[in-house]
């Protein structure tokens, strides 16, 4: 297909470039240089899509990010598809493919099309506050529809094979734009010698000096772009950053900035390079010229393909060579927009008319276009459009002064496109993000920035001053005002000279009135996005919205990927107008991040697959891994599971581990517990405070179990701590609370109690450590050691520095298994060492390694807890039946004292930890199963406790729990019962959770 | 995302570098066994929730690990003082 609107010169597209791309399955030439939108036109393809609700055909109606239309899907291969990209803004390259998304099946036949009455009927304003209202069954039904008609676009089915990365960026000043005001603002700057970073989401920067004749400095403007770009980029304190937008403008001049570094080369990014990268500035001075969008006007069947805004013909015509159409009629509040009608008919093409809404335009542009012989209608506008696929005509008619209502007669017009304008809409939506409300500004016709408390100037069309004189001065004084706050000297930039255009007043025109009242007349489309027109919003009013955040969420108007570009300020004057207020009274919506969509991948950068999460391993995993251990994950840690052998199931392993252990020696590879150094001369005084049992009297050489609580008196961390020296101790945590409890410890020496002398090492990286329990561990401990590890010199609860293996050790008899234990500490270098030693000589004993299941099944046949596993934040220590490990005669009030006597804290029929036998012993219970008293009983049962650890015990043959039960620790065999999902119904007795040697013989040897 | 300043480390870092803990000047009472249950309740539940100026108590978490005070406005985001522990505000309404 021939490029039948591409001019034969002109534009900032290279014509020796010709690129070839897909559209919809088909094949297109166009120009490096091109966007995929103005490659499309050039090609004369008016269909861009299907709109969201009532599924008319939509063509593309801008130029930039406000297009709410072209939203198209790109991707050469499953593995690239990037959903929902503005071809407004993607750069061609050869080889791109793309599609629309928002037509189903495709855009020219479209099934939705069919039903397209049925549609708009289905979601008629406030269509999503009605549908919630349905039973959720509807809504089901509903959605599908929804996602299928909609097209909001589709993720790959393929992992993304391009990488994507992070970058921090600190600057004095941040420009966030490149058209004349950001330049000259970073021109300032920069001179001034502020480090400045200066970004736009175009890409070449200029912004609009790219698509007018307007020449700056007595040179063509993009000239003048030229040469300041080229400073700024010899500057090295200043960073030049094309093709990236700054999506959000977040607390203390945070901002993040989406930098597309390869989307305009190929569908994946070539040779390895990073395809897109998150900035994420902190910047001490925000400089905002983000500019201004033109708003379109609102009128009857504004929506069919041909119907653009005045700029973006302009922009098409002298940024692209491309002049998307024949026969134009421009329609216009104010005479910026008759630069569109004068460069279509110096482009060779035909103005039907320029119809003003003013009743006496005058001015140089008015001038020009009569002189060029162009009809100007003044006090007239477009009522009406008239074709389905394309425009093929106009309504125009004069109307009222004030331009409420259609005056005149009908007189029809032919043509193919219609331009309109209804003034700019300063780009507001950064400024916005912080919380800054903006305010309404009657000579701008537009909402400018509201008061900041962010550290932010604003420069040129943002603030309602749409010349490029005012943009050019403003930027410069923001430049220099920036260089002030930071103290630094003024730079020498001298105001480079424009053309001054004088402008007549522009009329604040919004909605063009119909000969039917609203409500009758054609759709007269505000946000084509997502379908709200302005019988929608005068419907929303009249159902009672009278706050424009309500009227937003009841319409959706400006939801989503557009934000409101394009239609908000028109939604706002017609909701204000139907609720008989001014605009400022209305007041407007607040935009929020991000600016534009951001692909996933650029937020995510690295942090994906192994870099997800940090990954902690102990000294001895390598040879984990070389046993084929399977592993579980605790917190960070990658801790051993269970060491199957080839062939064994889980369970098998499990009971092998288990049997093997108390029959001869296991060892557990125990580094990942918490280990706190504690130093000071008040430490044991810490210890009272912050444990519910006793320190004061605990010797050097000796260890002792300590609970912890939160103020309220419920256990929150359990662990060991020994007594290395009279003013030294080493506490030990839970493997996941070990961060929890430093925290806890901190806190409460900070700021409670900073009289106390005591210090808090984190050491657990520090230590290997190995477990060896079970009746031959001190068989296998005495072969490594010359110190004297016998029942007499080494007895339960003692710790001893002694060298093990031929390295320093502290070597702790204590036991979470009820075995006989040695708990080994070695510096972590030489774990793997020991370790292997320990094998080495425990072959003849059948050392056995086994993980934090066989661990769990252990101590659970001794009854001990596991905090977190047993205990969930709402139970305290007479709970569990550890009241032993209270000791209510210390001096000082310790943490969770006072918050055990509370009222809810005493009574009897708090859940409490008992051991549950089931009465079928091969039946395990589920873990979280819920306890009633009667099974009988109807429901809803009455629940009385769950079940914490449940376990299949080898060493007693039969299943073993333990669970919360009302009452529990005077229920001692009675019966609870157990309904399951599955319908059976399990029968368990209340017991002592201690299954297993209930005298404690077995570690007392 | 805050801009912090640690004055234990006298530098502005990263907000991810710190924990907010709450209110500030929540002191524990010094005899918690005399207290009624409706004191003790207090001390325990009861906390500010302004829009506006609030006094927090934050810590250096992956930095030097100190507590340390900031007044905030939570509204604006904007943080007026940061003091350290056993300080008292300048920044009141
Ligand atoms: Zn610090």
């Amino acid at each position: 297909m021939s490029q039948k609107n591409r001019l034969q010169s002109g534009g900032r597209i290279d014509r020796s470039k010709p690129l070839t791309f897909t559209y919809n399955g088909k094949q297109f030439k166009g120009f490096a240089g091109d966007t995929l939108a103005s490659a499309l036109l050039a090609n004369g393809v008016d269909l861009v899509g299907r709109s969201f609700k009532y599924s008319r055909p939509r063509g593309i109606v801008a130029a930039g990010a406000e297009e709410p239309n072209a939203i198209m899907q790109l991707g050469a291969t499953e593995a690239t598809q990037v959903p929902n990209v503005r071809a407004t803004q993607q750069e061609l390259f050869s080889g791109l493919v793309a599609g629309s998304t928002n037509g189903w099946p495709n855009v020219e036949m479209d099934l939705m099309g069919l039903v397209g009455k049925v549609g708009g009927k289905m979601m008629p304003p406030g269509f999503y506050y009605k549908t919630f209202m349905y039973p959720q069954s509807m809504w089901e039904t509903y959605e599908k529809v929804i996602r299928q008609a909609a097209g909001l676009g589709r993720s790959p089915k393929e992992y993304d094979p391009d990488i994507y990365d992070k970058m921090n960026q600190h600057c004095d000043v941040m420009v966030v734009g490149a058209g004349p005001a950001g330049l000259m603002a970073a021109l300032a700057a920069a001179r001034g010698g502020a480090r400045v970073i200066i970004a736009d989401e175009q890409n070449e920067f200029g912004g609009s000096l790219l698509s007018s004749k307007e020449t700056v400095d007595g040179k063509a403007g993009s000239a003048w772009v030229a040469s300041v770009t080229k400073e700024l980029e010899a500057n090295e304190n200043v960073l030049v950053l094309p093709r990236s937008t700054v999506n959000g403008y977040h607390d203390h001049n945070f901002l993040t900035i989406h930098q597309r570094m390869t989307e305009h080369l190929a569908d994946r990014a070539p040779n390895g390079q990073v395809r897109a990268r998150y900035h994420r500035v902190r910047a001490k001075w925000v400089v905002l010229a983000t500019g201004a969008h033109e708003r379109p006007l609102v009128f009857a069947n504004n929506d069919v393909p041909g119907v653009m805004v005045a700029n973006a013909v302009s922009t098409y015509i002298n940024r692209y060579g491309v002049v998307p159409g024949n026969e134009l009629v421009l329609m216009t509040t104010n005479d910026n927009a008759y630069h569109a009608a004068l460069d279509w008919h110096d482009a060779g093409r035909k103005v039907q008319a320029i119809v003003d809404t003013r009743k006496n335009p005058t001015g140089p542009l008015v001038d020009a276009a009569r002189e060029r012989g162009i009809t100007v209608m003044a006090g007239s506008a477009v009522i009406d459009v008239q074709g389905s696929k394309r425009v093929s005509g106009v309504s125009v008619a004069s109307i009222s002064e004030d331009g409420s209502k259609v005056t005149g007669s009908v007189k029809k017009l032919s043509a193919d496109t219609v331009a309109s304008s209804g003034g700019w809409s300063p780009v507001v939506h950064l400024s916005c993000h912080t919380g800054s409300r903006p305010v309404w500004d009657d000579s701008a016709i537009g909402f400018v920035p509201g008061k900041t408390v962010q550290q932010q100037l604003t420069a040129g069309a943002i603030n309602g001053h749409y010349t490029t004189a005012d943009a050019l001065s403003e930027g410069l004084q923001a430049g220099q005002d920036a260089l002030e706050k930071l103290g630094l000297a003024k730079a020498e930039v001298a105001l480079p000279e424009s053309a001054q255009v004088s402008e007549s007043k522009a009329m604040a025109l919004y909605h063009i009135p119909h000969t039917k009242p609203t409500s009758q007349a054609p759709k007269q489309f505000v946000d084509y996005q997502n379908d709200v027109t302005a019988a929608g919003i005068e419907l929303a009013c009249r159902e009672g919205f009278e706050s424009i955040e309500h009227v937003k969420r009841y319409t959706a108007m400006g939801f989503g990927t557009d934000q409101g570009k394009l239609g908000n300020i028109n939604g706002m004057a017609i909701a204000a107008s139907a609720l008989n207020q001014t605009i400022p009274d209305t007041g407007t919506t607040i935009f929020r991040p991000n600016y534009t969509p951001i692909t996933f991948g650029a937020i995510v950068g690295r942090d994906c697959k192994e870099l997800f999460d940090p990954e902690r391993y102990s000294a001895m995993h390598k040879w984990h891994l070389e046993q084929g251990a399977k592993f579980e994950d605790v917190g960070q840690w990658k801790r051993p599971w269970y060491f199957p052998k080839a062939g064994e199931s889980m369970q098998e392993a499990l009971n092998r581990e288990c049997l093997a252990t108390r029959e001869s020696v296991g060892i557990l590879d125990a580094s990942t517990l918490g280990k706190i150094d504690i130093q000071g001369k008040d430490a044991r005084e810490f210890l009272g405070r912050v444990y519910s049992n006793a320190w004061a009297k605990l010797p050097v050489g000796k260890c002792r179990y300590g609970l912890m609580l939160k103020e309220d008196g419920m256990v929150f961390d359990d662990g060991v701590t020994s007594c290395l020296g009279e003013n030294h101790f080493l506490m030990t945590t839970t493997t996941g609370g070990a961060a929890g409890v430093l925290t806890w410890l901190e806190l409460y020496h900070q700021t409670e109690w900073p009289e106390l002398e005591v210090y808090f090492t984190s050491v657990t990286d520090h230590w290997a450590t190995m477990t060896i329990s079970g009746p031959n561990s001190r068989k296998l401990l005495e072969e490594l050691t010359d110190a004297d590890v016998s029942k007499d010199n080494f007895g339960f609860m003692d710790w001893k520095p002694m060298t093990v293996a031929g390295v320093p050790a502290r070597v702790f008899r204590i036991s979470f298994t009820g075995e006989l234990s040695f708990e080994i500490n070695v510096q972590a270098n030489y774990g793997l060492h020991v370790w292997e030693k320990l094998f080495e000589h425990g072959a003849k004993y059948n050392l056995t390694p086994y993980g934090t299941e066989t661990m769990h099944i252990l101590r659970a046949e001794k009854g001990f807890i596991i905090a977190g596993q047993d205990t969930d934040g709402s139970v305290h220590p007479y709970d569990l039946g550890m009241g032993w490990a209270v000791s209510m005669n210390k001096p000082f009030s310790f943490i969770g004292k006072r918050g055990m006597k509370r009222e809810d804290c005493v009574r009897a029929d708090r859940k409490q930890l008992v051991g549950l036998k089931t009465v079928d012993p091969n039946i395990v219970l589920p873990e979280g199963a819920q306890g009633v008293f009667d099974p009988t009983a109807p429901i809803p049962m009455p629940m009385v406790g769950h079940v914490t650890s449940s376990y299949w015990s080898a060493n007693l043959g039969r299943s073993i729990a333990m669970g919360f039960v009302k009452g529990g620790l005077e229920k001692m065999g009675e019966k609870v019962y157990y309904p399951l999902v599955d319908g059976r119904v399990v029968e368990a007795e209340i017991c002592s959770p201690i299954f297993l040697d209930p005298k404690g013989e077995r570690q007392n040897v | 995302m805050f801009l912090i300043y640690c004055p234990h480390c006298g530098e502005h870092r990263e907000e991810e570098e710190f924990h907010n803990h709450g209110q500030a000047h929540i002191a524990r009472p010094l005899d918690p066994d005399s207290c009624t249950d409706e004191e003790w309740g207090n001390y325990m539940f009861f906390r500010k929730n302004p829009k506006g100026l609030h006094h927090e108590l934050w810590v250096h978490a992956a930095g030097c690990r100190k507590f340390f005070n900031v007044t905030r406005n939570t509204a604006t985001y904007e943080i007026k003082e940061v003091y350290k522990i056993g300080e008292q505000p300048k920044v009141v309404e």
